[in-house]
């Protein structure tokens, strides 16, 4: 029997929709994309030490790490964070939709203020952490290490709310150190004095605006902007002029990562792993466990992951803790075993430094409660050093201390000085 | 050669005394001529093939018999014009163990296995939609149709590399009977028990949709983009006779995914030289520690006495005796066909003959004078390197299955299309290519009838008109064509209706259902007579796993040490 073939010609009718698609699809050649100041960025990449930031090339160090991270500490350093997750949510709904998804209350997010959340999932399991920026009574932007718009999509059904991924459409700066307040003001953003920590501001620039939050991830003095992809030059070119007498420079990765272990903040999938990465079921974590048990906020109408939660602290099935160290001695301890009784493991190092500010060795690590919670004594950590192609193994005391490592009191000091 | 011919001798002795009865049938001159093998494996493919390694390797005196003049079974590379080598059969490597191709030393006989590169699905607007190795570039790739999609695979990944994970373990035990009191299964139970246990509720549930869902359905939760779900959905019917909205594909996709390229799971490969050379690394290796192979040498039966497998009878009367027989052939070929009916329990022989082995799929390798140009693809796209589809929706899937359903090849087939020769220069000369296409689908007979040649040719023009579509000029480029219907499979290779995974992987026959209840552990009615192809768990694809396993439990039988097979790679 023969059988005759079905004709399914391939259409040639292309509508835009297809051609914008089809436009697209040459991002093949450029698997590491710039950011929208790359062009600076890149002219001053002396040592060319780039890493995969979410797809971006973005720099672990511009020209001396050690230094940069000096910048930060001393004058003001400039921080590309473009590559960090945005989504901005709208609609009526949206203060109700965030206090859904979010662990902290919302309602309690005046407009033109930002603070530092979590979400789970329905487990009670920790998503992500980032920041939540009020733009408007109506309108937000959330800021995250991962991507997260199919649980946002979902979670916004039965809300009138619009949740849009920009990226890509929004430019983002970090300007961190004791002078950068003098940089901004001296770039002619006026006002910009009456920024509290935590307070957010549209400003004028290059014929639209820059939105400026007092925020950042350095335990520092310290502003972040988000502006237009098409007004990323002429920002970074305002700063940069204005900062010349104010010993501004812009770092890296490696420099930033230390000034925020000594703030003593987290970061995502390095300090604990997220539930939709996880692919090992005991990895997951809850708040509790990685130090964001703050954020809970029972009084507030239902969150993603209430039930779990609170299931959890009532039957005690919180298994981790999330705690500071401050180990003996001056050698990093980085990725290295915690001990109880120098025998028993308990834990990990998920990061650790010398912190020249505190002139102390510190760390942020994982333990299997009681350890680190009610059994904080007789802790030690032990050290693989490697020296010239030989391990120097050392056993250290660890001591369970608060987070931050340091406190600036320039960070919050109203009005900001000058440096 | 002296300490082997006495082992000869001794062996034949000892055969010699236990059938003094046969004395009548055979005379004393023609006993010393033969010889009795400790194994006699039936089938030279790729699983019988591991099974004789690890046999001859324990010490046993095994022989290999093949009907083909070539061995390879469904894992071969022949070269049918000159210059260009095919992979016949199946066309890409990750499902073969890696512990397997250690233990047997096939590096040192010439396999090696490159990872390729992506892959794509074109779309009927003149695009298409690519996979990509990079995981952001993946994602970009994705958000050119849906940024939601895009952002979901992650989620999805996640999912899935759980049940890998679960599964994996299990492709490298025997399964456990779940009716014995035998310690050995009671211990394999509560090992798959306490894994299953160790799961999270979420997960419990997760696996058991998994293995039971269609993957249409279990797409659904995770993307809403057809061409997605279409990209995703092909790897849950490759090989089998369901269509994307039938249960139990979702656990088909899982099957294609818990391979590895050197620890890079999920990976997809070429063997270099086509999938032939994993067999001739096989084959090599096993002459290396002293088998012995015979081509050309078709079984046409099991010779049976008194409940035993006593050797086998070959298709011109030859007879040859093993102390034991192991076939590779699939479950119905080897007890409907090789063993005589009275030798088998009813109920045994009923669930044989329902075994659902039903062919699905057809072949047709090309050789191609140059490389083909889709107009769609970018002319430095990688996607040259990977696997190309043109079926972008998990509907004209389905519709090609409801051909299949009425007795009709697919008039808009399914297709995995693949280039070897874009990464491996061994298959063709410089500049030429072979190209492999998998067609689904295709039934076992055409509306009842055998498929006759012009049938095949109907059948070779719904892909070469598919390709065309999408690649102008793409019929000038041939050289010569391999036309691979059911009907050719059967007959060549020797899988029952063609079925690639000697038996579908659907659930009702998986584990400890695979083939028969209470025959899921390499051994049959007959005594001494076993089964290592992928009939057994943990089921088809070129895995090796089967013929692995089914030596571990001749060499437990015989008391002999298995310390030469490497445990299943930890799972970490």
């Amino acid at each position: 029997m023969a059988q005759s073939t079905r004709k399914k010609p391939v259409s040639k009718t292309v509508n835009a929709a297809v051609s914008a698609r089809i436009a697209a699809q040459d991002h093949f050649r450029t698997l590491r994309l710039g950011t929208p100041f790359q062009p600076r960025i890149d002219a001053l990449a002396k040592t060319q030490d780039w890493y995969n930031w979410a797809g971006y090339r973005a720099p672990h160090s511009l020209w001396d790490e050690e230094l940069e991270y000096f910048a930060i500490r001393s004058q003001a350093a400039l921080f590309d964070i473009s590559p960090m997750t945005k989504y901005r949510i709208e609609g009526p709904d949206a203060e109700a939709f965030l206090d859904r998804v979010t662990l902290r209350d919302v309602t309690k997010l005046k407009p033109g203020r930002v603070h530092y959340t979590a979400w789970c999932d329905d487990e009670g399991f920790v998503l992500d952490d980032g920041t939540l920026f009020r733009l408007s009574p109506t309108r937000f932007r959330l800021c995250s290490q991962e991507r997260h718009l199919p649980w946002l999509l979902d979670s916004a059904i039965g809300f009138d709310v619009t949740v849009e991924e920009e990226t890509e459409a929004v430019a983002g700066l970090a300007l961190q150190g004791p002078t950068s307040f003098a940089v901004l003001r001296d770039a002619g953003f006026a006002s910009v004095e009456r920024l509290k920590i935590f307070d957010l501001a549209d400003f004028p620039h290059d014929g639209g605006t820059v939105g400026i939050s007092r925020t950042g991830f350095t335990g520092d003095l310290g502003y972040e902007l988000f502006v237009s992809a098409d007004r990323a030059l002429s920002l970074w070119d305002r700063l940069m002029a204005a900062g010349q007498l104010r010993g501004i420079r812009a770092i890296g990765y490696t420099a930033l990562n230390r000034a925020r272990l000594e703030a003593g903040l987290i970061v995502a999938n390095a300090d604990f792993t997220t539930a939709e990465h996880a692919i090992r079921a005991d990895r997951l974590r809850m708040p509790d466990e990685i130090g964001l048990g703050f954020m809970i906020d029972l009084e507030k109408s239902h969150f993603n992951g209430r039930r779990a939660i609170l299931d959890a602290r009532a039957k005690r099935k919180l298994r981790h803790v999330l705690v500071g160290l401050e180990i003996e001695g001056n050698i990093p301890a980085e990725h290295a075993i915690v001990y109880h009784k120098k025998s028993q493991e308990v834990g990990l190092v998920s990061a650790a430094m010398w912190s020249p500010m505190a002139k102390r060795n510190i760390a942020i690590a994982s333990l299997a409660r009681p350890y680190g919670d009610t059994m904080v004594d007789d802790l030690w950590v032990e050290i693989y050093a490697m020296r010239e192609l030989q391990y120097q193994k050392l056993m250290k005391r660890a001591k369970v201390v608060a987070r931050p490592f340091i406190k600036l009191d320039r960070r919050t000091a109203n009005p900001p000085a000058d440096f | 050669m002296a300490g082997q011919n006495g082992g000869c001798y001794a062996k034949f002795r000892a055969f010699g005394n236990r059938s003094r009865k046969n004395e009548e049938r055979v005379s004393r001159e023609d006993w010393a001529k033969m010889k009795a093998w400790d194994a006699i494996i039936i089938g030279g493919g790729h699983n019988g093939l591991v099974n004789a390694c690890y046999l001859q390797r324990a010490g046993l005196d095994v022989l290999v018999v093949e009907k083909n003049d070539w061995v390879g079974g469904a894992a071969t590379s022949r070269e049918l014009t000159p210059g260009f080598l095919y992979s016949n059969c199946s066309y890409v490597c990750s499902l073969f163990r890696p512990e397997i191709m250690r233990d047997l030393e096939l590096p040192r006989f010439g396999l090696q296995v490159i990872s390729y590169e992506g892959g794509a699905v074109f779309t009927r607007d003149g695009d298409y939609l690519a996979n990509y190795r990079d995981h952001d570039a993946h994602r970009r790739e994705f958000a050119r149709f849906s940024k939601r999609d895009a952002e979901a695979y992650d989620r999805y990944a996640r999912d899935v590399t759980r049940q890998c994970r679960f599964i994996q373990p299990l492709l490298m035990r025997t399964a456990p009977d779940p009716t014995s009191l035998r310690p050995r299964d009671l211990g394999e139970l509560l090992y798959l028990g306490k894994k299953f246990a160790g799961l999270s509720a979420e997960e419990m549930a997760l696996t058991l949709r998994f293995w039971t869902m269609s993957i249409s359905e279990f797409l659904d939760e995770y993307f809403e983009t057809d061409v997605i779900k279409a990209n995703f959905a092909l790897s849950g019917i490759i090989g089998t006779a369901l269509g994307p909205m039938s249960p139990g594909t979702a656990y088909v996709l899982l099957h294609h995914y818990m391979g590895e390229v050197d620890g890079s799971v999920g990976a997809w490969g070429y063997a270099r030289g086509g999938m032939g050379a994993v067999t001739k690394a096989l084959a090599a290796a096993f002459k290396a520690s002293g088998g012995t192979i015979r081509t050309g040498a078709e079984v046409d039966h099991v010779l049976v006495g008194r409940g035993k497998a006593k050797g086998v009878v070959l298709a011109g009367g030859e007879e040859l005796y093993g102390k034991l027989v192991v076939s590779n052939a699939d479950v119905k070929r080897t007890f409907l066909k090789l063993v005589e009916e009275k030798e088998l329990p009813d109920i045994f022989l009923r669930r044989v003959r329902n075994f659902k082995i039903r062919g699905s799929s057809g072949k047709v390798n090309i050789a191609l004078d140059s490389l083909p140009e889709f107009p769609a693809l970018p002319k430095d796209s990688p996607v040259y390197r990977g696997d190309m589809h043109f079926t972008d929706s998990v509907e004209r899937m389905e519709r090609a299955y409801d051909d299949w359903k009425a007795g009709r090849w697919s008039a808009d087939p399914f297709l995995d299309m693949v280039i070897p020769t874009t990464l491996d220069p061994t298959m063709a000369p410089p500049g030429k290519h072979f190209m492999s296409c998998f067609v689904q689908y295709a039934p076992p007979k055409i509306a009842g009838a055998e498929w006759t040649d012009a049938d095949r040719d109907g059948f070779a023009e719904s892909v070469i008109s598919q390709i065309a579509e999408y690649s102008p000029g793409f019929r000038d480029r041939i050289v010569h064509m391999e036309v691979r219907t059911p009907r050719e499979i059967e007959a060549e290779v020797g899988l029952t209706e063609g079925n690639i995974f000697q038996g579908e992987l659907t659930f009702d026959q998986l584990l400890f259902n695979r083939p028969v209840p209470g025959y899921a552990q390499y051994r049959s009615p007959v005594g001494g007579l076993y089964m290592c192809g992928s009939s057994t768990h943990p089921g088809g694809g070129v895995m090796g796993a089967p013929g692995r396993n089914a030596a571990a439990e001749i060499l437990r039988d015989l008391a002999k040490s298995t310390s030469h097979m490497s445990a299943a790679h930890d799972v970490i």
